[in-house]
């Protein structure tokens, strides 16, 4: 009963990623016989290629970005909304909202608010006298990362707030009851029950957030295509566009044995960091 | 007291960083560029529809919706179906060959189906199934299989043990096990993840963005770029292609609240 899923599976996804390791080794521009060229493409990548670890270095910050910010707001959100009262379920509501969108869409909706002219954004900060503030954000190298940060941050807290609020409403009464006989006040009582009953939850939604912002593809092509000057570039759009603008399908092939090597190393990294904390 | 006023004020922050960007699109939807400009957050003057009469009349945007609906809804349909088969099999199975399948299918959750996107491509490019409806539905299948088989076979492993064998030993075969048991009683289970990759189908970019480049062939989101670059500067006819992709998320989003928290949570829990 297996069979049918898995030999669709072993044919688009385990085939095409063995594929993956084969081009990694050739000079290919998708039309030609690709000419192969040994370990070349990884040594360049190494050695050679200053945009590779720009582009490493952008991913690494936006990643970490996104995990720091999406897991303090959605655990700060879900304490505060944790009981199931009628205005807490309607915020909740709320917040998850954006969840359902299009990537595209949210950032349609980002490409407007950021506008540096008619942007509510700079309206805003002129209005209330902080001319200062009023960036040209998606226009200047040193704002752009920050400003899709920013814009995934939004786009996913409620999804991971409701994870959070499954796990925290878990958390038995008593253990609350006992602090407060103790004395403690809530951040002592959020130091010696949440935080550490929470930790399997929090290994939850650090382990797919990880994963997301490096899906966050949709969202940058969209809003920057990687500009500008590469600073909004992830390994995720510089693969696209090595690949498909530039035609270079064995150079980009290898490109993308980084990224797995990436994602390998930061899940592990991940699991024993909250493993031995636990 | 410090500690109530701290929380309204955050919970009112973040309900202001929902509520103006959606009103800014939804007033806008109805607002000439012009209006937009001057004045986003205010109510349109009237709720005229000439924007979307316009996008319908200059774009493919019904079309484009069309596709979306179609591949949409027969990719998680064919997912649904595979990955239950499989799920219901390998919750049943304790020997190597199902240790070593779920182990592959895991590989496809640890992975983003992202990193394939070049093998695909030049692989869809020999089959000739670039511009094919077919193609981008074998895409999302197998982009979605591996987290819909893990939400579903941890449900399958809940259901108890002895439903099945006094079926078994009434003499049913496992197809009928698993359809006259199995399936009735994960509704609930199946419903969760059609309303999580529903969501996921009708709003990925990527690979549409690499297989489709007919235009009466693009789904909803591809062709959205298009209108980006075509009316540059104006988000009026922008705002509007957001509404027509949105609405129909919103309105089940707001019918069926509770079964799509539960299905966009299951989806991340168990990935």
């Amino acid at each position: 009963m297996s069979v049918p899923a898995f030999l669709l599976y072993a044919f688009l996804y385990l085939y095409p990623a063995l594929n993956n390791l084969r081009f990694s080794t050739t000079r290919w521009d998708g039309i030609v016989e690709p000419e192969f060229v040994g370990l070349r493409n990884f040594s360049n990548l190494m050695t050679n290629d200053d945009l590779f670890f720009k582009v490493m270095g952008n991913n690494i910050r936006f990643t970490l970005l996104v995990v720091i910010f999406q897991t303090g707001f959605s655990l700060l959100f879900a304490i505060l909304l944790l009981k199931n009262s009628r205005g807490n379920v309607f915020l909740r509501t709320l917040y998850f909202f954006p969840t359902i969108l299009s990537s595209v869409s949210v950032a349609m909706i980002w490409l407007f608010l950021y506008d540096p002219n008619w942007g509510a954004i700079n309206i805003f900060f002129n209005k209330i006298g902080l001319e200062a503030f009023a960036l040209n954000w998606l226009g200047s190298e040193t704002s752009a990362l920050y400003a899709i940060v920013f814009s995934q941050v939004w786009f996913h807290t409620g999804q991971m707030m409701v994870i959070y609020i499954a796990g925290l409403q878990q958390i038995p009464a008593e253990l609350y009851e006992a602090a407060e006989v103790d004395g403690a006040n809530r951040w002592q009582q959020f130091r010696s029950v949440t935080w550490p009953m929470a930790l399997p939850t929090t290994a939850v939604v650090i382990a797919y957030t990880t994963i997301q912002s490096f899906r966050a593809f949709d969202l940058i092509y969209t809003m920057t295509l990687g500009g500008p000057n590469n600073s909004t570039n992830i390994f995720s759009t510089l693969i696209y566009l090595t690949a498909f603008n530039e035609f270079r399908f064995g150079y980009a092939a290898a490109q993308t044995i980084f990224m797995v090597l990436m994602i390998l190393f930061l899940t592990w990294l991940q699991r024993r960091i909250l493993r031995t904390k636990y | 007291m410090i500690f109530k006023t701290v929380r309204a004020l955050l919970l009112a922050i973040f309900a202001l960083l929902i509520i103006i960007p959606s009103l800014i699109v939804i007033f806008g939807s109805f607002k000439s560029d012009l209006e937009i400009y001057e004045s986003p957050m205010s109510l349109p003057d009237a709720f005229k529809l000439d924007n979307y009469r316009t996008l319908f009349e200059t774009s493919q945007v019904f079309t484009n919706f069309r596709n979306s609906v179609f591949v949409t809804s027969m990719s998680v349909f064919i997912t649904l179906l595979l990955a239950s088969m499989t799920a219901f099999a390998l919750s049943r199975m304790v020997n190597l060959s199902a240790k070593v399948m779920f182990a592959l299918f895991s590989l496809g959750l640890a992975i983003p189906a992202q990193v394939n996107m070049i093998p695909l491509f030049i692989l869809f490019n020999d089959l000739k199934l670039t511009n094919s409806f077919f193609g981008l539905i074998l895409v999302n299948i197998v982009t979605t299989l591996p987290i819909s088989i893990f939400i579903l076979t941890s449900f399958f492993r809940e259901l108890p043990r002895e439903m099945y064998e006094v079926s078994a030993i009434d003499g049913a075969s496992i197809f009928r096990i698993y359809r006259s048991i199995a399936l009735p009683l994960s509704k609930p289970a199946m419903g969760a993840t059609a309303i999580f990759l529903f969501v996921i189908n009708w709003n990925d970019l990527l690979y549409p963005l690499l297989l489709i480049t007919q235009a009466d062939k693009k789904t909803l989101p591809l062709a959205m770029l298009d209108f980006r670059g075509e009316y540059a500067t104006s988000f009026s006819m922008i705002f509007t292609s957001v509404m027509i992709a949105s609405v129909p998320m919103v309105i089940m989003y707001l019918t069926m609240q509770r079964s799509f928290v539960a299905g966009l949570t299951a989806g991340a829990v168990k990935g």
